[in-house]
C-alpha cells in the first residue's frame, strides 16, 4: 500500500471546482511535484493534504491512517509556505524549535536538533539572529529546516522558490533536493515552474482546472506528453497544421511537403489534427531518414546558451532551437534554409 | 532664505503659538495663586488633596480592568475576523466606529435604564455600578483599540503564520500567545495607553455612574470652586497624556519592521 494516497478527492468552493476527483498514490521517500498554471487547484490538494482545507469528498491516508478530516496540529506533516512564514518575534534557534517545543522535547535534545537542523541547511551562524536580519533565501532556508526538525511523516512545500531571485532560486532547488534524499522524506512541492518541477521530482502531477493531466517520471512527462495541454505547458511546443493525415502509414503534409511521423496507437488525434515537435528537435540541412521542409528564417532571436529561429514553411510557422557556439554561423532573418527532423521525434494529436 | 521656506516656518510658528500659548498662560496663571508672587501653591494643594489621589486612584484602576477587558474581548475578535471571517472586517470596523457617533450621554442613560431593572441590577450596587461603568470604558474605547489590533495584524501575515505554528502541531492557545499576540505588543501597548488616557479624563460616564469618585468629575468640580487649582489640574492632566503618549512613541520607535517580517522580502 502507498504511503500517502488521495482517493477520489474533490473540493468545491461555492460554485467553483477547484479540484475534481484526484487520485493519486505517492510512495514512501518519494518526492512528487504537482505542476500546472495559477488556479489548477495545486495549493488546494495540498492544503488538503496539510488540513488547511477539508475535501468535499473522498479520502486522503497517511501510512495506512484515515487523515481526511483530522485537525492540521495532529497529522505531523511539516509545510514551508511561499512567504516562508517565520515567527518575526522568536529568534532563528526558537523557530527551529518551535514544533519541538510544542511536542516538549527535553531541553538538551531540542539544542541538539536546532542544531543539527542548522547545519544541514548550512546556517549554523545564525542561531541568535531573528528572521528580518537574514536574507530571503536564508529564511527559506530555516524555514524548511523549521519544517523538518519535527521529523514529520510528509512535508510540504507550497511554491516555497517564487518570492526568490532567479539565482537563489536554481541554488535552493538543488538544496531541497539534497535535504530530501538525504533524509529520505515523502515531498510534495507545488510548482507553477516546470524547469523547477522537471529537475527535483521523481513524479510529477501536471494539473489543469482542478483535474489531473497526467502523472508520470519527467522524462516521460516531457517526451511523452499524454495530451495537448501536457506538451504545452511543459517545454516549447509547435504544433503545426498539417492535412491528409495517413495514421496507417504515418504520413502526412505539412503546407504541400510530406513529413513521415510515428503514430502511438491509442494516442487521440483532434478533429483539426497538427503535427508536433519540440523546438529542440529541428535541425538545419538534410540528413539521411530525416524529414526535410523548405522554408525561410523570419527571425532569430538570440537567447545566450539557445538562438532560437523563427521558420516560415509556405505560411506555417515553426520555432527552431539551436545551441550557441562561438564557431558556428546561424542563418539570418530572410535566409532560405531547410529544417529536418526525424520522424521518431514528432507525433499527430 | 528661500520664499517656500519663509512661509513654511511661518506657519509652523502661528501653529506653535496656537497650541502652546493657551498651554503657557494656564501654567502661568496656576503659579499665581500666591497674591504678587510666582509659585507652585495650587499645585502644593492639589498635591496634598486626599481626593486627587482617591480619584486618580480610582480611575486608574478602572482604567486597568479596561484595559484588560478591552484586550481581552477585541484581541482575539479582530484575529479570528482576519483569519476566519475577512468578509465581515467592514461590519466590525463599522460597528467599532459608532462610539465616536453616540454621544457619552446617550450611551449612560441607554445604559441606566438598561441595567437598574430586571433582570440586571447592575446600578443597585457599588460593585454592578463599578461594572457598568468599567463596560462603559471598553465601549468608548473600542474605536482606538480595535483601529490599534487591526494594524498590528494587518502588519503580520495572520493566515501563514498562524498555518505554520499549526503544522508544527500547535494548538489555538500556543498560536494565541506564543505567535499572534507577541506579535500584536507594540499595538496592544499603544491602544492600551490611549486607553488609559481616555479613562483617566472622561467625565460624561463617570459623573453620572460614580460622581466625584472619578478623576473626571473631580477635576470639573474643582473648576468650579477653586481657580487656581483648576488651572494646576489642567497642567498636571496634559502632562500625563503627553507620558503616556511619550511612552507610546517610546515603544512603537522603530519596532513596527521588526514585527511585520512575515512576508517575502
Amino acid at each position: 500500500m502507498a504511503f500517502l494516497t488521495l482517493k477520489n478527492v474533490s473540493k468545491v468552493f461555492g460554485n467553483t471546482t477547484a479540484v475534481e476527483d484526484f487520485n493519486l498514490e505517492v510512495e514512501k521517500g518519494e518526492f512528487v511535484s504537482f505542476l500546472g498554471p495559477s488556479g489548477c487547484g495545486k495549493t488546494t490538494t495540498l492544503r488538503m493534504i496539510a488540513g488547511f482545507e477539508l475535501p468535499t469528498s473522498g479520502i486522503i491516508t497517511l501510512d495506512g491512517e484515515d487523515i481526511t478530516y483530522k485537525s492540521p496540529n495532529q497529522r505531523n506533516v511539516g509545510m514551508v509556505f511561499q512567504s516562508y512564514a517565520l515567527f518575526p518575534n522568536l529568534t532563528i534557534g526558537q523557530n527551529i524549535g518551535f514544533g519541538l517545543q510544542v511536542r516538549k522535547m527535553p531541553k538538551e535534545e531540542m539544542e541538539k536538533r536546532i542544531d543539527e537542523m542548522l547545519s544541514i541547511v548550512h546556517l549554523e551562524a545564525h542561531k541568535n539572529k531573528y528572521p528580518h536580519q537574514l536574507s530571503g533565501g536564508q529564511q527559506q532556508r530555516i524555514a524548511l529546516a523549521r519544517a523538518l526538525a519535527i521529523n514529520p511523516r510528509v512535508l510540504l512545500l507550497d511554491e516555497p522558490l517564487s518570492a526568490l531571485d532567479a539565482k537563489i532560486r536554481v541554488e535552493l532547488r538543488l538544496e531541497i533536493r539534497r535535504i530530501q534524499q538525504e533524509m529520505g522524506i515523502t515531498t510534495i512541492y507545488v510548482t507553477h515552474d516546470q524547469e523547477e518541477a522537471l529537475l527535483i521530482s521523481d513524479r510529477i502531477v501536471v494539473m489543469s482546472q482542478g483535474l489531473i493531466e497526467q502523472v508520470g517520471t519527467p522524462d516521460k512527462i516531457y517526451n511523452y506528453p499524454s495530451n495537448e495541454f501536457v506538451a504545452q505547458f511543459v517545454g516549447q511546443l509547435n504544433l503545426l497544421p498539417i492535412t491528409d493525415v495517413d495514421l496507417e502509414n504515418g504520413k502526412c503534409l505539412l503546407a504541400g511537403q510530406e513529413v513521415r511521423f510515428e503514430h502511438t496507437p491509442g494516442r487521440i488525434i483532434s478533429e483539426s489534427p497538427r503535427l508536433a515537435i519540440r523546438p529542440e528537435e529541428l535541425q538545419i540541412g538534410t540528413g539521411e531518414g530525416r524529414n526535410a521542409l523548405k522554408g525561410r528564417v523570419e527571425s532569430a532571436l538570440f537567447l545566450g546558451a539557445v538562438v532560437r529561429l523563427r521558420v516560415d514553411i509556405g505560411g506555417v510557422f515553426l520555432s527552431a532551437d539551436f545551441f550557441n557556439e562561438r564557431s558556428r554561423t546561424l542563418p539570418h532573418s530572410g535566409d532560405e534554409v531547410v529544417i529536418s527532423f526525424p520522424e521518431y521525434s514528432c507525433w499527430v494529436m | 532664505m528661500k520664499r517656500g521656506s519663509f512661509w513654511s516656518w511661518l506657519w509652523v510658528i502661528i501653529g506653535t503659538l496656537y497650541f502652546l500659548l493657551p498651554l503657557i498662560s494656564t501654567f502661568d496663571f496656576s503659579l499665581r495663586a500666591k497674591k504678587g508672587e510666582l509659585s507652585f501653591l495650587a499645585y502644593t494643594r492639589v498635591f496634598t488633596d486626599p481626593n486627587f489621589w482617591a480619584t486618580m486612584r480610582f480611575s486608574l484602576l478602572i482604567a486597568l480592568f479596561t484595559i484588560f477587558l478591552s484586550i481581552v474581548l477585541i484581541a482575539p475578535t479582530a484575529y479570528w475576523i482576519r483569519l476566519r471571517l475577512p468578509k465581515l472586517r467592514g461590519i466590525v470596523e463599522f460597528i467599532s466606529m459608532l462610539p465616536y457617533v453616540i454621544p457619552a450621554i446617550v450611551w449612560v442613560f441607554g445604559a441606566i435604564r438598561t441595567f437598574s431593572g430586571t433582570p440586571f441590577f447592575l446600578t443597585n450596587t457599588l460593585f454592578g455600578t463599578y461594572v457598568l461603568l468599567t463596560t462603559g470604558y471598553v465601549v468608548l474605547s473600542l474605536p482606538f483599540v480595535y483601529r490599534s489590533i487591526d494594524v498590528g495584524l494587518a502588519a503580520i501575515d495572520v493566515k501563514s503564520l498562524t498555518e505554520a505554528a499549526q503544522s508544527l502541531g500547535a494548538g489555538w492557545g500556543t498560536i494565541l500567545f506564543k505567535v499572534i499576540f507577541p506579535n500584536l505588543k507594540v499595538a496592544i501597548l499603544s491602544s492600551s495607553f490611549l486607553t488609559l488616557a481616555i479613562v483617566i479624563g472622561e467625565y460624561t460616564i463617570a459623573s453620572f455612574l460614580v460622581g466625584i469618585k472619578a478623576y473626571g468629575p473631580y477635576m470639573s468640580m474643582i473648576g468650579q470652586n477653586k481657580t487656581y487649582e483648576s488651572s494646576s489640574l489642567a497642567i498636571i492632566s496634559f502632562l500625563l497624556t503627553w507620558a503616556f503618549m511619550g511612552v507610546i512613541q517610546l515603544l512603537t520607535r522603530g519596532k513596527t519592521s521588526g514585527s511585520s517580517m512575515a512576508g517575502a522580502r
